[in-house]
């Protein structure tokens, strides 16, 4: 009897230790990885006086008369994009397979929503009225303010949509609604705001990664850290969790609390990526989806949602700055162009199928 | 004998509607229990009870002695498998894929694929025909073909207890034969402990070694079919007027509905 064999996966076997590999997966993230480095490169090379690969290098390594602009201006400006993509497309990837559902992102999660309604509220509360506070509250303020909003966001939709148990369209429909009427909050406190505040809070909530430095990379950084390899020890769980609850729990998983510590994950991520950058849309609804094309799997494939995300965000910002040059975009006008065709690509597939 | 798994004294419902109260029930090792019942009496409730998918308002249900509520789940599952009514399995999911994820109580972080896992889908998907299949996706199989593939995936569980809610729904007459079949052989060849939930009575009476009759969330009677299933006890339950003969076939009870007085055969 020759045993049977997965689609695109290898087994390696020693012992009692088994690990499965999948080729494809594999190829697709080291791919990713090699986009990401000369995605950093050419993001370093751009700017208002353009550098050659030599100098960048040079300043890198401690030398060259460049360094301040490169390590300190540049380098953290990608690193932001990476990080902050990667975050995103892997908080995409855990709410898609909890959700069971290809147009679930963190926004319906209440993350996006609720930290742009905070922030909005934070830059037009303390702008001109309170006088001043603004410049050092941008710095630290706004972040914490954005983190903080998230969590919160995240917390009224989940609680809005628990009832005896999670209902993964229930959880969809509940974030849309959530996330509607966050907006409107958010549009109301600007029309009360002060001109100039509110233009730096549109500036914020469409999603930028202009000026951004260490202390924007630190915090992504160290969230990703603590929470990749947590996710990553949940994803067996998050590919039985595919299943429906029933057979999810036929299988030995304790369903309530493993949806709660992926969720909370989720929720972690995509809040420490806004506070970083701002809503960035799109990223987090289309890396995981493009990524389990590219694996060739049934599910999102964590590590390459995360790297296909830090490729979008990247690709994108340079997009943002190149485009109409001197003129800067924010990031997340160059995604939420790419996003709305996808979106409705996704609608009028899951309408076709829903008919078929 | 030995009870493999028990229902004492449980009550069962969603919210404050109470479905099933103060029921007792024991399956025994080795045999085939079907629960049949009018819509609505509480049967697919009891099985999730008994497949802990469901936690008892009161009362409690035993594995193998102990209360299945204080093992640890992923111990539950490879004493016992579950397959829900209607289960729903991701797009573009090939067969292999389904059933390789009954493994998954047997599988951690470095044990994922190990050649033991390998056999049991194997022997999974060869007892139910399906090897030739195994790249198919899903979506590609017909009903019966697809409820092989879940039951293979309950199979490759490796257990030997096996509860299944309604496995023959939506399937055509062949169809829900090949599957019973199916069950059949498990039980006899591969010693399977299986509680189902049917409402074929004609199948149910064929395909199972105990009956058990529910009405309103009660169990009404226990036993052989042969005992089971009467005239008066159709009455009682399903308020159906029947008459019953010997199955020409497999000479288990065969129920011939009468009807009303005004209906056809009146």
């Amino acid at each position: 009897m020759t045993g049977v064999r997965l689609p695109h996966a290898r087994p390696y076997r020693a012992g009692k230790v088994s690990w499965v590999v999948r080729p494809r997966g594999v190829a697709a993230g080291l791919t990713g990885l090699a986009l990401i480095a000369v995605l950093i490169a050419l993001s370093l090379r751009i700017g208002d006086f353009p550098l050659s690969l030599g100098e960048i290098v040079e300043s890198l390594t401690g030398t060259g008369g460049n360094h301040f602009v490169v390590v300190e201006l540049r380098l953290p400006r990608a690193l932001t994009g990476v990080l902050v993509g990667a975050a995103l497309g892997l908080s995409g990837a855990i709410t898609q397979s909890i959700a069971r559902n290809a147009l679930a992102s963190p926004d319906i999660l209440g993350v996006t929503s609720g930290a742009s309604v905070t922030v909005v509220a934070l830059i037009v509360a303390s702008g001109t009225v309170y006088g001043g506070a603004s410049g050092s509250l941008a710095g630290v303020g706004v972040p914490v303010a954005a983190l903080a909003g998230g969590l919160v966001g995240a917390l009224i939709v989940y609680s809005l949509a628990w009832r005896r148990g999670l209902d993964g369209y229930r959880l969809v429909l509940v974030g849309v609604g959530v996330a509607a009427v966050f907006t409107n909050v958010k549009y109301w406190l600007m029309t009360t705001g002060d001109v100039n505040d509110s233009t730096r809070a549109m500036v914020w909530i469409s999603g930028s990664l202009n000026g951004r430095g260490w202390e924007h990379v630190a915090p992504v950084a160290y969230a990703l850290v603590v929470l990749v390899p947590l996710c990553l020890a949940g994803s067996r769980v998050l590919s039985a969790l595919r299943f429906g609850d029933e057979t999810a729990t036929g299988l030995g998983v304790r369903l309530n609390t493993a949806r709660a510590l992926l969720l909370l994950a989720a929720v972690l991520l995509a809040a420490v990526a806004t506070a970083a950058a701002g809503p960035i849309t799109f990223v987090a609804l289309a890396a995981p989806q493009i990524a389990l094309r590219l694996a060739g799997v049934a599910q999102p494939p964590l590590v390459v949602s995360a790297v296909t995300g830090a490729v979008l965000t990247s690709a994108s910002d340079l997009v943002a700055r190149g485009l109409f040059a001197p003129v800067e975009l924010p990031v997340g006008v160059v995604t939420a162009v790419l996003g709305a065709p996808y979106l409705i690509y996704l609608l009028i597939r899951a309408r076709r199928e829903g008919r078929s | 004998m030995n009870t493999r798994l028990e229902a004492v004294d449980i009550r069962l419902g969603y919210g404050d509607r109470v479905i099933v109260d103060g029921l007792d029930l024991g399956i025994e090792s080795g045999t085939i229990t079907t629960i049949i019942g009018p819509n609505g009496c509480g049967k697919s409730t009891l099985l999730r009870a008994l497949g802990r998918l469901i936690k008892p308002l009161n009362g409690h249900v035993l594995l193998d002695g102990k209360r299945i509520d204080r093992m640890p789940s992923r111990e539950v599952a490879r004493l016992l498998g579950v397959l829900p009514q209607a289960p729903a399995a991701p797009e573009g999911l090939t067969v292999a894929d389904l059933v390789a994820r009954g493994r998954h109580p047997h599988q951690t972080w470095y044990r994922q694929w190990s050649s033991g896992d390998e056999t049991a889908v194997t022997e999974a998907l060869e007892r139910t025909g399906l090897l030739d299949l195994a790249d198919r996706p899903l979506d590609e199989l017909s009903g019966g073909q697809r409820q092989r593939a879940w039951i293979s995936m309950a199979l490759a569980q490796g257990t030997g207890l096996l509860l299944l809610d309604e496995p023959t729904t939506f399937l055509d007459l062949a169809h829900q034969i090949e599957v019973l079949e199916l069950v059949d052989q498990l039980h006899a060849k591969a010693g399977k402990t299986v509680v189902m939930v049917l409402h074929d009575l004609n199948l149910a009476a064929r395909y199972a070694d105990r009956l058990v009759a529910m009405r309103d969330g009660r169990v009404i009677a226990a036993g052989p079919p042969g005992d089971v299933l009467t005239e008066g006890l159709l009455a009682e339950v399903f308020g159906l007027n029947a008459k019953i003969i010997t199955d020409p076939v497999a000479g288990t009870p065969l129920v011939v509905p009468i009807g009303t007085a005004n209906g056809r055969a009146g």
